[in-house]
């Protein structure tokens, strides 16, 4: 059976190969910060679930004091001119966007259709995971794919793949590092205290006061925590429910869903929301690591308007 | 409300600007101890967390991938296709991945879209080859605000698309969560009241793409002098 493990393995070969390549990078005066940094993440994933907890604890600190006191730098792996790149876009033509588009279509293929399939009693895949497992079946069968049709030097894809990561750097840990924030945020029962700030500090005793704060606080909530799914037990416990529901007899699913979406509004406007905001700023080599957000604030502004017109005009209808 | 002092701390860390991973270290340890977690029990609690959560990573293995083909010409082919249709735009371009974006999401396929595998390698280029083609050659500054665009299209066009699809995350944990508190809604129930929004985020977007064309078009004759 293939399992988040399988991928696991996968992941920490990469990243280990990263951190060899790196290490032999000359161009790269701070080569042994990245060599460090993409081992310890390779680490992480091929031994981290036979680490003891503090273990693990102690490689997300070294991961964090390399990544935030500046020890990466940039390698410069030789890959194709400009010139080469255009002949073979020539030449190869439009197939060349076979390989990337085959990603899709593998993780599509197998969430729909490998759920079923067996290996005698055991399923081919881990069914509680099929999705990321799926994708992760993908990327590996078009990148061999794209191996057998380009014939690169074996190389290649981890020097092409370092020197991406190596532009993304430390931002490649945010989103699964914001996501062990929350945990903790979760442990310690911040989300509580806001719910109790929220309902004891606002004047809620019309409609409208209602779904204002509910629509407002999810998305403001949902800005200081990064995930709308984080806010939105804790408000609509808050709010939603008692008021909206209960008092004003608005219909649950309706508040419920445009509920989330007003959260959604502050998701497009927080750092914190890193795998929206921040990593394709650093993917797309933006100076301003802020570039996307700023472009976005102006939709969330009004598409949180919109929600909250929306919810009042049609809660208190159907 | 001690507990607040980590959010205050995520808060101050980055209007500041101070190196975002610093920041959370930092919040984790202030938020664990005003819940009068120990030194120890923080470092095990962010330990487990992070290990527990590897799988939001492993879509990075897309680089390699990415990567090799663009060493065989990926973006200079996404922007010779742009090149060669004669009515395209910024902003209709990026108009046409958010509609596209938006209803494959929709329909529950999220994973046709995404910023390593399709803004970088593809839409972005495509969108930049779009402005050069219309206006020469374009200065910095455009070329990032056309980046940033092109982010920002795959973000809103994924958000506001995806609840539409009843077996979304999202859509599961609401089901879920009304369950607890004694109220049964289907799935599609739920998912039906998204479609305003994705129908209004779909004009608004869409005006501020096509927005955009008239933008950069003021702003060229500026760029070239």
């Amino acid at each position: 059976m293939i399992t988040l493990q399988f991928c696991y393995l996968v992941a920490g070969l990469a990243f280990g190969s990263f951190a060899v390549l790196s290490a032999t990078d000359r161009t790269n005066r701070k080569r042994f910060g990245n060599a460090m940094f993409w081992g310890l993440f390779a680490s992480s994933f091929l031994f981290g679930s036979y680490l003891s907890d503090w273990q693990n604890g102690l490689l997300v600190l070294a991961l964090i004091v390399l990544g935030g006191c500046n020890l990466l730098g940039h390698g410069k792996p030789t890959t194709a001119t400009l010139d080469e790149r255009r002949d073979s876009a020539v030449w190869r033509g439009n197939w060349l966007f076979a390989p990337a588009l085959l990603v899709p279509a593998i993780a599509l293929l197998g969430t729909l259709f490998l759920k079923q399939v067996q290996i005698g009693v055991l399923p081919l895949l881990d069914v509680k995971n099929l999705t990321v497992i799926s994708l992760v079946l993908g990327i590996v069968v078009a990148l061999a794919v794209a191996m057998l049709w380009l014939k690169p030097r074996p190389l290649a894809p981890p020097q092409e793949g370092r020197r991406l990561a190596d532009m993304v750097g430390w931002a490649i840990i945010l989103p699964q590092l914001l996501a062990s924030l929350g945990a903790i945020f979760a442990l310690s029962g911040v989300g509580k205290a806001v719910g109790e700030i929220a309902t004891h500090c606002l004047p809620l005793d019309k409609p409208l006061e209602a779904v204002v704060a509910y629509c407002v606080g999810m998305a403001a909530f949902t800005a200081i925590m990064g995930n709308a799914f984080a806010a939105f037990p804790v408000m609509t416990a808050a709010i939603g429910l008692p008021l909206i529901v209960h008092q004003f007899h608005g219909n649950p699913a309706i508040m419920a869903a445009i509920g989330m979406l007003s959260g959604f509004c502050g998701t497009l406007t927080t750092p914190m929301a890193a795998n929206f905001n921040i990593v394709p700023a650093a993917l797309l080599e933006l100076p301003d690591r802020n570039g996307v957000i700023k472009v976005q604030l102006p939709t969330a502004g009004l598409m949180l308007i919109a929600n909250t017109l929306l919810m009042y005009f049609l809660v208190f209808r159907f | 409300m001690l507990t607040l002092l980590g959010v205050a701390v995520v808060v101050v860390g980055f209007v500041i600007r101070l190196n975002p991973l610093l920041v959370i270290g930092a919040a984790a340890f202030v938020t664990g101890w005003a819940a009068g977690l120990s030194p120890v029990e923080i470092l095990d609690a962010l330990g487990k967390a992070f290990n527990e959560n590897r799988y939001v990573s492993l879509l990075w293995l897309i680089l390699p991938l990415i990567g090799l083909l663009e060493r065989y010409g990926l973006q200079e082919r996404a922007r010779m296709l742009i090149g060669r249709i004669r009515a395209v735009t910024v902003g209709r371009l990026l108009l046409l991945y958010f509609i596209i974006r938006q209803v494959t999401a929709s329909l529950g396929l999220t994973s046709l879209g995404g910023h390593p595998q399709m803004v970088r390698p593809l839409i972005a280029p495509m969108a930049e080859a779009a402005a050069e083609k219309e206006l020469g050659t374009i200065s910095d500054d455009t070329r990032f605000r056309i980046r940033a665009n092109a982010a920002a299209v795959d973000n809103v066009a994924l958000f506001f698309g995806e609840d539409v699809f009843i077996a979304i995350g999202s859509i599961l944990l609401i089901k879920g969560f009304l369950q607890q508190s004694g109220i049964i809604v289907q799935p599609f129930e739920l998912s039906v009241w998204a479609i305003p929004t994705a129908v209004l985020a779909l004009l608004i977007q869409g005006t501020r793409v096509l927005l955009l064309d008239r933008r950069l078009r003021r702003d060229a004759p500026r760029a070239a002098e």
